[in-house]
């Protein structure tokens, strides 16, 4: 009775415009624009647009990179998941954390070393170019895609939710919002926003992860006590979410590998003036994202408790409401408009890292190094960027309107999948075995991205989920399982029997570099 | 680091297959505790419900060391990196300087 009661007034707030929210959020607008304002007298040149004249430092790195991955999916989805579903929830907030040791271990430096502007560099370093970065900048483009639309329809769906504005009107809000950050500040703009909104929301779920803990005598094993006395000793553990344990390895491929192959997270490590200050970078970022992920068992199990899964699934039946319901509950109507304010700005710094990457695989990898053969004419790269971030900005909007609706958690594995079988394969055969070829990375990353494409389309996502269809001809809702090891295999089989004609002395080349960096 | 007899570029080559070696072992690492947790996920559900305490399954508890886990093998990669491979670069990079500066006498 008393969590009716108190469900009942978590959902009064929601829906209706809300002074508080929006003078948060207004507050968020006008400092991030007057960042943009700033950033925009600095950039000048291509250097500076794509990656912030290198003058970012470690720590700043460490907390924009963390910014630019906490997304409004891991910070609202998951607490949702947990709350309504218990344990698990916890296999997202452990996988979407594995992967950056992985990028520490294999990527951030040696992609630092070798390349200046987009992760197709490095591949491209000792490669013929034009091919390379071709295939590089499709599975660029596909990622950010899917990555995109999922961020703008979950936007969309956050803010008529939280603000009551109509959806259509909040994707454009978001569109206009990233395209300025990114046109006009380039990278330190985009930087700064994602700093802040680290900032934001690691203090946002923080003092909300404290507030709950509060209740329970700052001992979280009495939380998952209540819970587990509320609604059975099953939320505790594994349920019914992994019934087929391929499904689960697979999803677990996509995640762990995906954010080694994430071209807006490798972007950001051309921005730091050195592979050590990368690697350091990355140290703060793991730190940063765990707890982050960490606190999402608290928030999940929080809401659970002291809101109810009925209550949260009444708002919104994907569960997306608890961590702003749990909000309203302990801190009343001044903190949902803070944690609302911060979702919205969660959204924003994604998305402009996003647009950013995009614009700079069109200008940098297609237009510079394809059509002008590397020798563009002098700041026509830049004004091509500054174009195409016009034009992503049109078509994130336009795809985020139709595919109003539409479930975003497939979205988001299949841009995990794509960039774990498209991106990652290519980047690490190119940086560590010597015989890698031309046709043999171009091939893998081809093969990776249509592959993971065909599987997708006809798995149970697609087919039974979109289509109503009784079947799915492939089984595995998320296809890395398969396409990340035909990827490796295609371009190691295509590599051998199509070797360059001097690859030894191409990879000698870039031996040193590789180690010591350009200068 | 790098021995005098070698040549530049072959210290070069020890140094990459010596990071390498690390990069796989850690990577390895974090692949075999994930999957580790998830194969436990899929296939032992019912030994993850197992109660350590009243409230902490060993699910839970196991799932908060994968993320420790992860801290872990990074901090682990940091220090060899500032302790070991830091310096061997910056002898490698005064080596291929020594190398340079005899190719320019010879001349």
């Amino acid at each position: 009775m008393n969590h009716l009661v108190l469900a009942l007034q978590a959902a009064s707030a929601f829906g209706r415009p809300d002074r508080v929210a929006i003078g948060f959020f207004a507050g968020f607008i006008t400092l991030t624009l007057g960042i943009t304002y700033w950033a925009a007298r600095r950039t000048s040149t291509t250097e500076h647009f794509y990656a912030a004249g290198r003058s970012v430092t470690a720590g700043q790195n460490g907390f924009a990179l963390a910014g630019d991955y906490m997304s409004a999916a891991s910070f609202l989805g998951i607490a949702g998941l947990v709350s309504t579903s218990g344990f698990d929830g916890l296999i997202y907030s452990t996988g979407w954390l594995v992967g950056w040791p992985v990028v520490l271990f294999l990527i951030a430096e040696p992609l630092r070393n070798l390349g200046r502007y987009t992760f197709a560099d490095v591949v491209a370093a000792r490669l013929d170019p034009v091919p390379v970065r071709i295939a590089a900048a499709c599975g660029t483009l596909a990622t950010i895609a899917f990555y995109l639309i999922a961020q703008m329809v979950g936007a969309g769906g956050l803010i008529r939710l939280l603000f009551g504005i109509p959806y259509e009107t909040a994707v454009i809000i978001v569109g206009i919002a990233m395209m300025a950050y990114v046109l006009f500040g380039g990278m330190l703009a985009t930087t700064w926003v994602q700093i802040i909104k680290a900032f934001l929301l690691l203090g946002g779920a923080a003092t909300l992860a404290l507030l709950v803990l509060s209740r329970f005598g700052f001992d979280p094993r009495a939380l998952f006590a209540e819970a587990a006395r509320q609604y059975g000793a099953g939320v505790l553990a594994p349920g019914k979410l992994v019934s087929n344990p391929l499904d689960a390895i697979s999803l677990g491929l996509a995640l762990m590998f995906g954010t080694a192959g994430l071209p807006h997270i490798l972007m950001r490590f051309y921005t730091v003036p050195d592979a050590r200050a990368a690697r350091k970078s990355v140290f703060i970022a793991t730190g940063l994202i765990g707890m982050f992920y960490l606190m999402t068992f608290v928030l999940g199990f929080g809401a659970m408790v002291l809101v109810g899964p009925d209550a949260i699934k009444g708002i919104d039946a994907g569960g997306n409401m608890a961590a702003p319901m749990l909000a309203e509950l302990l801190g009343g109507r001044p903190f949902l408009g803070f944690i609302a304010a911060v979702a919205f700005a969660t959204i924003l710094a994604v998305v402009a890292g996003l647009a950013l990457s995009g614009a700079a695989t069109i200008s940098h990898d297609l237009w510079a190094s394809v059509i002008r053969k590397g020798h563009p004419k002098h700041g026509e790269e830049l004004k091509v960027a500054r174009i195409a971030t016009i034009g992503l900005a049109a078509v994130a909007i336009v795809l985020g309107v139709a595919f109003k609706g539409q479930n975003v958690a497939f979205m988001v594995g299949l841009a995990f999948a794509i960039a774990a079988s498209a991106n990652f394969p290519a980047l690490v055969l190119s940086i560590f075995w010597r015989r890698t070829s031309t046709v043999g990375a171009a091939t893998s990353m081809a093969v990776g991205a249509l592959s993971t494409l065909t599987l997708i389309a006809l798995s149970p996502a697609v087919q039974v989920d979109l289509l109503h269809h009784p079947t799915a001809i492939f089984p595995l809702k998320n296809p890395a399982l398969v396409t990340i090891p035909l990827s490796f295999l295609t371009g190691i089989v295509v590599s051998l029997i199509k070797p360059d004609r001097d690859a030894e002395a191409r990879y000698r080349a870039i031996e040193t570099r590789l180690l010591l960096g350009a200068d | 680091m790098a021995s005098p007899s070698l040549s530049a570029v072959e210290a070069t080559r020890v140094l990459a297959a010596r990071r390498w070696r690390i990069a796989a072992a850690l990577t390895t690492g974090m692949v075999v505790v994930y999957f580790g947790f998830i194969i436990l996920v899929a296939y032992q559900p019912v030994l993850l419900a197992t109660l350590l305490h009243d409230g902490l399954s060993l699910g839970i508890l196991l799932g908060a060391l994968v993320i420790v886990a992860a801290w872990t093998l990074t901090y682990v990669y940091v220090q060899w990196a500032n302790r070991v491979y830091d310096p061997a670069l910056a002898a490698l990079r005064a080596h291929h300087a020594d190398d340079d500066a005899a190719a320019r006498s010879e001349r």
